[in-house]
């Protein structure tokens, strides 16, 4: 009873910000010219190709970011208690600031006439194109997300008793059959969390390819222009936004059914 | 047991009443709500003057700033009725379509007697022919800036952009209206056609300048022709002046085939609480000494008389800020397209794009 009464104002924020916008991104959906349709859905087909773009970024800078953040990770967990913080803070660091800003300094960077290029410079290289391409937006997604990849691994990993490490050596076992069959099985539910929050965010990415990319936009983009423009359309705009949530649920879904114990640390 | 109940009902009405204060805007006789872009009135930064300051302890109103990025940002504001305001600075084509739908009121113009100082050459214009509903704040045209050591020769039309010795190498507008000027204006037809023909065939020139561009830009213009990142951009000749301070290397040109002249105003939206507030502050920034400060800050041209009159002689004979006759004679002005037109340049829009 206690509990309930307490949760009272997060109750009435989750129903202004969280269920009412959704109940009208469902209602614009289904409401084509003539009350309930689909039309919406059909005139949005022809932008699969741009969701199917966007999933596959989502896919690679997920990718990218498990390979580094994964070993990264391992290695934080098994230092010293007080570097461990120091070192989690300096993958905060960059965090603190907003994701524009480290955006903007990533095109500074890139550039033609970049700080990167004029290195090279130095020795003779380049210059190399690097900025306005497909690379440049798989960078910028990597950059952003990857602390979302590190944490939620280091935070399952830190837990693991350093002494079933040495039990399993003890045993006979090799360094890499201990992580193949000690540490990794007991970090998955870290996997799963960080691969969810990595994937979601990076497929409905937008701004990111804007600034980085060749001018072709991804799906985050694509909803955005349906409700910021000259030519508005809310119910496109609703219909492609509600795909991609119904893609999420599916997704979060297929990864629950690896990992069940771990449901509510993954929907966080 | 009480605690709880007492923190909680504290902390419901907090949030509601934050809602409450979100939603409805405080508003008080004294209070002038402006919707302006950013970087666009003379603040006091930069050593510049603070005009609001000054009207407000002239006047004794109290002054909102509150700022928008696009014209199309500000329709999507006024049309949901979600704000409250007194006075906005849209752009022409869009001052004809919030005429059109009703959501600007007429200006008493007895309130205004700088009025005067606007030139001829602004009054009447074709978004708002009887002049009724706005007062030119500033205006300025599109040109081609390009980097003089980086083009093989200095470009003279928009079919430079296009060349592909330049591949990789030119910008291009991230918004639809100023990127199909430009096809428009490259093939001869006027930036305000709703012909079907004419913008299917300009949305194809720009699937071929596709190939060419490195991207798609607005403000990243400035970082990218001042550090000597692509060769070519068309955008607005006020900021041209801006980059040239920084890289010297940098030129402009008026291209040949035409350019867009565009005319930003001040108007009041319908429903606004404070009217007489709005028409005051319309004529002090229309007064000589107040005009000049701000448009020495804002670096556009000025259409107001005594305050061109002010000017030094560098700035009134400085052909990007004020063309010659010849360049003003082809140039354009956006006018509002009917819904259709949009839909259908919006939905090419995304074609290029996407392709």
């Amino acid at each position: 009873m206690k509990t309930k009464k307490l949760s009272v104002p997060y109750l009435i924020w989750l129903t202004i910000f969280v269920v009412v916008p959704l109940v009208f991104v469902v209602y614009f959906a289904f409401q084509g010219e003539n009350g309930f349709s689909f039309e919406n859905f059909s005139s949005a087909v022809k932008y699969l190709p741009t969701l199917k773009k966007s999933l596959w970024y989502a896919l690679g800078s997920t990718a990218v970011c498990l390979v580094m953040a994964y070993p990264t990770a391992y290695i934080f967990s098994r230092i010293r208690a007080d570097r461990q913080k120091t070192m989690l803070l300096l993958i905060m660091l960059p965090m603190w600031m907003n994701f524009l800003l480290r955006i903007y300094s990533l095109t500074i960077i890139l550039e033609k006439n970049g700080i990167i290029n004029k290195l090279l410079g130095f020795v003779g290289l380049g210059p190399f194109n690097m900025m306005n391409t497909d690379g440049a937006v798989l960078l910028g997604m990597v950059y952003n997300f990857l602390p979302f990849m590190i944490l939620p691994i280091y935070s399952v990993m830190s837990k693991i008793d350093n002494r079933l490490l040495e039990a399993s050596s003890d045993l006979g076992a090799g360094a890499l059959t201990t992580l193949r069959r000690v540490v990794f099985p007991l970090s998955f539910p870290g996997i799963i969390t960080g691969i969810i929050q990595v994937f979601i965010p990076a497929a409905s990415t937008f701004v990111i390819s804007q600034r980085l990319g060749d001018g072709s936009m991804l799906i985050g983009d694509l909803i955005e222009t349906f409700f910021i423009g000259s030519y508005t359309n809310f119910g496109v705009g609703s219909a492609i936004s509600l795909v991609l949530m119904v893609l999420m649920l599916i997704f979060i879904g297929v990864l629950n059914l690896f990992d069940n114990e771990d449901v509510g640390d993954m929907l966080i | 047991m009480k605690m709880t109940r007492l923190i909680s009902a504290i902390l419901a009405l907090s949030l509601l009443l934050s809602c409450m204060a979100l939603l409805s805007g405080c508003g008080s006789d004294n209070q002038i709500v402006i919707y302006n872009w950013g970087q666009y009135m003379s603040d006091g930064s930069d050593g510049s003057e603070d005009l609001v300051a000054r009207f407000e302890e002239e006047t004794g109103y109290d002054v909102v700033l509150r700022y928008y990025e696009s014209n199309e940002e500000l329709y999507g504001l006024l049309t949901s009725g979600a704000i409250q305001c007194d006075l906005v600075i849209p752009s022409d084509y869009m001052i004809a379509r919030l005429i059109e739908e009703g959501y600007l009121d007429k200006i008493d113009y007895a309130n205004i007697p700088n009025y005067k100082y606007i030139m001829d050459a602004y009054k009447g214009m074709a978004y708002d022919p009887t002049d009724a509903y706005s007062v030119p704040y500033t205006w300025g045209t599109t040109c081609l800036i390009y980097n003089t050591k980086m083009v093989k020769e200095a470009p003279t039309s928009w079919n430079a952009l296009w060349d592909t010795d330049y591949k990789g190498n030119v910008l291009m507008f991230r918004n639809s209206r100023d990127a199909f000027a430009i096809a428009l204006q490259k093939l001869g037809y006027s930036i305000n056609t709703t012909s079907e023909t004419e913008l299917r065939a300009a949305a194809a020139e720009l699937v071929k300048l596709r190939e060419n561009w490195q991207g798609l830009v607005m403000d990243e213009t400035f970082e990218k022709m001042e550090g000597n990142n692509a060769c070519m951009a068309p955008y607005y000749a006020g900021d041209f002046i801006t980059m040239q301070e920084v890289n010297p290397d940098l030129d402009y040109v008026h291209p040949t085939e035409g350019v867009n002249i565009f005319v930003d105003a001040m108007c009041i939206p319908t429903g606004a609480r404070n009217k007489a507030g709005a028409e005051a502050f319309i004529n002090f920034m229309l007064e000589p000494d107040v005009g000049k400060a701000n448009i020495e800050y804002i670096a556009y041209s000025t259409p107001n008389s005594a305050v061109y009159d002010l000017l030094d002689e560098e700035t009134k004979n400085n052909p990007a800020m004020y063309p010659a006759e010849d360049v003003l004679a082809k140039a354009e002005a956006f006018s509002h397209w009917p819904e259709a037109t949009n839909k259908l340049v919006s939905e090419l829009w995304l074609e290029v794009t996407n392709g």
